[in-house]
């Protein structure tokens, strides 16, 4: 056993202005998960500390917590691993408002999910056949692998507690909503991929994740949510959903690499913009007037890497 | 020491004070630098959008020319190194993708065997060079400079393609800074996002995940702020203007790429190490240690 502190952010709305935080010291037992520490606090320290559990075998996704400054399962995590000069720090996760101490409100997480339509659409729209009589629909394991991953979600929301994109903008689908999305949109039995991949293309949708991998990090589960919004634009491509920035801009990456094996950096924002979006396009002018006063416009003759005809090879015969 | 130089393509073009730095510094070093002519671009993680076999492949013709040189390689870019260590996770674990990818890139007479080490020069300095090394040779000590480190994603995440040991707690920056004489700033800032992947799609959110860590490294008193990403850097520095009207604030936050700090320390030329080509100047704070050249 040894002597740790726990320093735990409290924060009551009802009595205190703002947050602060409380040390507790305390032994930790022999294989306590942090957890068992919150419980042993609570019943033996401070029994006004709130947090919440339920399942405690990591699968109802209710004690997700930061420790020292990042979101995890208090019930799955060792406390012997997290304890750091001898200290251990215990917040509420992050982007979301806090009820009571460890506690948040995960309403707002929850009810995104209603925009992804979190459920099978076994009858294409319009479509008056009932329900009823429906044939049991079958899916190979094959197919089914292609929704494994985003399967294992417990709802946790300790992707969106680390979610940059999130952080700089509350409209964001987040990480789970759209881990969740690629669970429908690739399931082999589901019958509105097409409208699904058109809502997701949206403002606030799969281009809209900045590839920050917290979300990968942070998950308990097997979900990599990163991994699912990458497969999910390659999905939107290639059903030729490309009519807005985020696809535009990875059509004219491909396009450069394709003639000049480099990023051509003065085309590439204009190609994103789509040369009809004339604000887009004027939002770039500020920015380019003040690089080129710099000397830091790309040069503006682009030239190809040596052996450019190798890669054009490659392009060639992955028909791309 | 020697290693390929991947110089990536920001360092080519809209960030070449990168370009320039990187070759003063590796050269006062004495790190020996061949260039790379002959590759592509890792593609940025975007090319593996549209193909992910695509990106793969151009990512072990990169590879398997660094490999004939029979040399390690070195990147100077954060997302260039995160894409690629993923690019060779993906290869080297799947005997059969790697044998698809080695039958594309044989009429091109290149084969990827599968060793050669894909290294930042972050990493180098730190662990190949050594930082009691690199003291050694600080000729302008950054006294009293404090600098805010911002290690951008893909130098940390996932950490599964991390060449740190534990990449949520590494201090390599903040090492790095204290062994050149400066004072590390600590702020979350540090591991955040600079936004820039997205600035093309939805400005105002990209520009605020910069602006909520710039905003922090100033209220901490930072006097600069050091990236190993010139992604990070384009957005940190380049959208500055852009970003002090979503935080209100005047930043005036000097960015600085990781060898122009390194190279500042060794008493390199400042026009060498282009600290002339910042939007937000960086002479004003800088200029104590500036003087003299
Ligand atoms: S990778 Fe995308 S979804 Fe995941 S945490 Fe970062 S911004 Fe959010
Ligand atoms: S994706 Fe992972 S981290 Fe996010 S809610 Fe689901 S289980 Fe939790
Ligand atoms: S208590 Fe259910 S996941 Fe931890």
């Amino acid at each position: 056993m040894s002597k740790v502190i726990f320093s735990i952010r409290r924060f009551n709305p009802e009595k205190d202005s703002k947050p602060y935080y409380k040390d507790y010291e305390m032994n930790v037992p022999e294989g306590a998960t942090v957890l068992d520490c919150l419980n042993l606090i609570k019943w033996t320290k401070d029994g006004t500390l709130t947090h919440r559990m339920s399942c405690r075998s990591a699968i109802c996704g209710s004690c997700a917590v930061k420790v020292n400054g990042h979101p995890k399962l208090a019930c799955k995590t060792q406390a012997a691993e997290e304890i750091i000069n001898g200290r251990m720090k215990i917040e509420p996760l992050g982007n979301a408002k806090v009820l009571k101490d460890l506690v948040v409100d995960l309403e707002p997480f929850f009810s995104k999910f209603q925009k992804v339509k979190p459920w099978l659409v076994t009858e294409a729209a319009g479509s008056q056949q009932s329900a009823v009589n429906v044939k049991e629909t079958r899916q190979s394991p094959e197919d089914f692998h292609r929704i494994d991953a985003a399967s294992t979600c417990i709802m946790c929301a300790s992707c969106v507690s680390d979610c940059n994109s999130w952080a700089s903008n509350e409209k964001f689908f987040g990480p789970a909503v759209l881990a969740k999305a690629q669970r429908f949109v690739d399931d082999s039995r589901d019958k509105a991929t097409l409208e699904r991949v058109i809502n997701l293309s949206e403002a606030n949708g799969i281009w809209d994740c900045t590839h920050c991998g917290e979300c990968v990090e942070r998950c308990p589960a097997e979900v990599k949510p990163m991994d699912r919004i990458v497969s999910l634009r390659t999905t939107a491509i290639k059903m030729g959903i490309v009519n807005n920035n985020g696809a535009r801009h990875v059509e004219g990456f491909v396009d450069s690499i394709r003639s000049s094996g480099r990023l051509n950096e003065n085309i590439i924002p204009v190609k994103s913009m789509g040369i009809f979006n004339i604000p887009g396009l004027l939002s770039l002018i500020p920015v380019g007037i003040r690089m080129f006063l710099k000397g830091k416009n790309p040069p503006i003759i682009h030239k190809h890497i040596d052996e450019m005809d190798d890669v054009k090879r490659i392009f060639k015969r992955l028909k791309k | 020491m020697k290693y390929a130089f991947y110089t990536g393509c920001v360092a080519k073009g809209a960030g070449r004070e990168l370009y320039s730095s990187s070759v003063a510094v590796a050269k006062r070093l004495g790190i020996e630098l061949h260039e790379l002519t002959n590759v592509s671009c890792c593609g940025a993680g975007v090319i593996s959008e549209k193909d992910p076999l695509l990106s793969d492949t151009l990512n072990a013709r990169t590879f398997a020319i660094a490999e004939e040189l029979n040399l390690d390689i070195m990147n100077i870019c954060g997302t260039c190194q995160g894409v690629m260590m993923k690019a060779q996770k993906s290869i080297n674990g799947d005997v059969k993708r790697k044998g698809n990818i080695n039958e594309i890139l044989k009429d091109g007479g290149h084969q990827y065997k599968g060793k050669v080490k894909v290294k930042h020069l972050l990493h180098i300095l730190i662990e190949d060079y050594g930082i009691d090394k690199l003291k050694r040779l600080v000729t302008r000590p950054l006294k009293g400079l404090k600098v805010a480190p911002f290690y951008g994603c893909y130098l940390l995440r996932p950490s599964a393609y991390s060449n740190f040991s534990s990449p949520d707690r590494t201090t390599a920056l903040e090492d790095l800074i204290i062994a050149l004489g400066g004072e590390p700033v600590q702020y979350d800032g540090r591991s955040k996002c600079c936004g820039f992947p997205i600035v093309m799609m939805n400005k105002e959110s990209s520009l605020t995940m910069s602006g909520i860590s710039l905003k922090e490294a100033k209220e901490k008193n930072a006097d600069c702020l050091v990236t190993p990403c010139p992604l990070c850097h384009l957005n940190l520095d380049s959208y500055q203007p852009e970003i002090d009207k979503i935080v209100q604030t005047k930043l005036n936050l000097p960015i600085l790429h990781l060898p122009q700090l390194v190279g500042i320390a060794l008493g390199i030329d400042s026009k060498e190490l282009g600290l002339n080509k910042h939007i937000v100047s960086t002479e004003k704070i800088l200029s104590s240690f500036l003087k003299g050249l």
